[in-house]
């Protein structure tokens, strides 16, 4: 089967130039590129580098929501892997590192697929417990503390570049066409959303919903700790405080401005990404603008309303009786 | 569901509650006190206010994220009414109060009109109103005005040196209040109602609109009011101030024994999970050795255990339901 185009994503990759466009205006040096000890530099990048971690929780949150669930502890479980990776960097080898970081995320992934799945919890529900105590859970793997670490191989997966790129894009990058593959390269996007459409009628078609959701919850949990690991990895140290802190909104954001619809049955992986990185420009360009910090919240929820009322059913209504009928 | 089983999970939750107080008696001499009682009153006075609102969300169904952020936008806006601008306290308390019902309100309207999920409106009400507030002022700014220190003095004298504060007199009057609407209006009925189920609700003749933009307007106005109790408590503004509360909000509501998917609940549950989670605070700072992280696991452990318990009762209750009405299969 075929890689399928997203039916819509115009308005998506026009956003995002208008954005980048303004960012230009703003700063002109914007796009800006030079290679430096064989590595790119300039703003351009650090947009696609500092929207990595977003971009790659929206990889795992995009396929949750497109099964009309909603994945809260994200944001907690990279804090875990995060704590983890770092605390172990220093004295096992990478691999040892990396395993147990992931094997935290996919256990936490898995925890959550379970109350959804198999104790037919609510997802905001379910998720909010991993989400409460995942933080505490990650201040005791670091003690309470800032944990630091040396070890350049980690660092590498936060900081290094291959091929001039920076390793965060790299990740991202294979990680999507990975996702790409599973999902859209079998049936298993066509199961995914049909469970998302009516659970009920997909179950009774034989499609297994509860292995497939229980394997989404799975998905998102590891690409939590990804995310987790490449952002300890940028600061070379875990804060089992503020690690993925409200990156869990950032994620669902990226979701739903990609176009997925929260009601489920729909989803667009790229768009997914491609919102991840609006709203990296979006925070860059604050910056770049000399705007306090502070307007990004506002202008954030700003996005928010307006996405959410372009998928508004009742606007869509209107809509297509003003301008006649649009995807 | 009959009247005892109706009652099972405030019950239990209040058995807990009591088993977890005998526990930290047992443990700390100085524990079992009405002086320590009242301190648990009042150092949760703002969450108890905030979540008597959020049972209303949750019975009826939704969720209020930003609940929160209006917190701690109301403390900002106190802080620099006040400070700034000279508004008298008691005006100040009362614009407050308006601004946060028309937010709650606009946010109600917003889900009912535009058919939007409450989960993705109140976020971005979350992101508006703590970014509001970040825009307003990033330092914290300390409340002079006479009437807060007079409110800080202000307190009912209790026997063993206990003080009953402001703070903890207005969650009480709260409480009772949000138990009176919730339980003996036409308002609480349909509020119930809307939980169970929404179609049918309106298809009785409730105005269902009207209901859902109250409830949300309910809620953001007790959130204003929850701000200014954290003021008159910490005696200033901050726009970092009640970050995640409606995280502990909602953690209270569902230890409570109210369903998260609606039609059921009660504001006595709801106090009691605010105080369960006060008593977990309190263990902790009476004990000095534990760290505060173990609050949040044990309030997870706790979600987990009365969430878990409510999935085995209401299977149970469709279970023996099915059995009386001759068994419909799976």
């Amino acid at each position: 089967m075929s890689l399928r185009l997203p039916r819509i994503g115009t308005s998506q990759v026009v956003a995002l130039l208008v954005i980048l466009a303004i960012n230009w205006v703003v700063s002109p040096q914007f796009f800006d590129i030079r290679l430096q000890d064989g590595r790119l530099f300039g703003s351009l990048i650090d947009v696609l580098n500092r929207g990595a971690p977003v971009a790659i929780l929206s990889l795992g949150m995009v396929l949750v929501i497109a099964m009309r669930g909603i994945d809260l502890s994200v944001g907690a479980v990279m804090a875990i892997c995060g704590a983890i990776a770092a605390s172990l960097a220093d004295s096992y080898p990478l691999p040892v590192v990396l395993a147990a970081a992931l094997g935290a995320g996919l256990a936490c992934g898995l925890w959550n697929g379970f109350l959804v799945a198999v104790l037919g919890i609510q997802p905001i529900v379910a998720t909010l417990i991993l989400m409460v105590a995942g933080r505490g859970i990650a201040q005791l793997i670091t003690e309470g503390r800032i944990v630091t670490f040396t070890s350049p191989e980690l660092a590498f997966l936060g900081g290094g570049s291959v091929l001039g790129l920076p390793t965060p894009i790299v990740i991202t990058l294979a990680l999507l066409a990975l996702t790409l593959l599973i999902v859209r390269g079998t049936a298993l996007g066509l199961l995914i959303e049909a469970t998302g459409g009516n659970a009920r009628a997909a179950a009774l078609a034989g499609v297994g919903t509860r292995l497939i959701t229980l394997a989404v919850y799975a998905w998102c949990g590891l690409c939590a700790a990804i995310a987790g690991i490449v952002a300890a990895a940028d600061i070379l140290g875990a804060d089992a405080n503020n690690a993925g802190l409200w990156l869990e909104l950032d994620a669902i954001l990226a979701v739903v401005i990609g176009g997925t619809s929260l009601f489920g049955g729909r989803f667009s992986l790229v768009l997914a990404v491609v919102g991840a990185l609006i709203i990296q420009a979006m925070n860059t360009g604050i910056l770049l603008s000399g705007f306090p910090p502070e307007t990004n919240l506002v202008v954030k929820a700003v996005v928010v309303l307006a996405v959410l009322l372009a998928q508004s059913p009742r606007l869509a209504g209107l809509g297509s009786n003003l301008f006649g009928r649009r995807a | 569901m009959n009247a005892t089983s109706r009652l099972l999970p405030v019950a239990a939750t209040t058995a807990v509650f009591l088993i977890g107080f005998l526990i930290c008696s047992l443990t700390f001499p100085n524990f079992a006190s009405l002086r320590v009682v009242m301190n648990l009153f009042t150092d949760n006075a703002f969450l108890g206010i905030v979540a008597v609102g959020m049972t209303f969300v949750i019975i009826s169904g939704g969720i209020d994220l930003s609940v929160g952020s209006v917190i701690g936008f109301s403390t900002v806006f106190l802080a620099i009414a006040i400070e700034r601008w000279g508004v008298p306290p008691l005006a100040a308390f009362a614009l407050i109060l308006v601004i946060s019902a028309l937010f709650g309100a606009a946010m109600g309207a917003a889900i009912e009109y535009f058919e939007l999920p409450p989960f993705i409106v109140t976020l971005a009400g979350m992101f508006l109103a703590r970014g509001a507030s970040f825009l307003m002022s990033t330092e914290s700014i300390p409340i002079t005005a006479d009437l807060y220190s007079h409110l800080a003095e202000q307190a009912l004298r209790l026997p063993g040196g206990a003080r009953l504060t402001v703070p903890a007199m207005v969650m009480i009057l709260v409480v009772a209040g949000g138990m009176v609407l919730l339980h003996l209006t036409r308002f609480g009925a349909n509020v119930y109602a809307l939980g169970g189920s929404r179609v049918s609700t309106a298809l009785m003749g409730v105005n269902v609109t009207r209901t859902t933009v109250l409830i949300y307007t309910l809620s953001s106005a007790l959130a204003g009011l929850s701000g200014i109790v954290f003021s008159l408590y910490t005696s200033s503004g901050y726009s970092l101030s009640a970050v995640g509360v409606e995280l502990d909000a909602i953690a209270a509501v569902v230890i409570g024994g109210t369903l998260l998917s609606g039609g059921y609940g009660f504001v006595f549950g709801t106090f009691v999970g605010v105080l369960i989670q006060g008593l977990i605070q309190t263990y902790i700072s009476f004990d000095g050795s534990l760290s505060s992280w173990w609050a949040k696991i044990a309030t997870g452990l706790l979600l987990f255990a009365f969430i878990g318990f409510q999935q085995v009762t209401l299977g149970l209750a469709r279970r023996s339901r099915r059995h009386a009405t001759g068994g419909a299969h799976a």
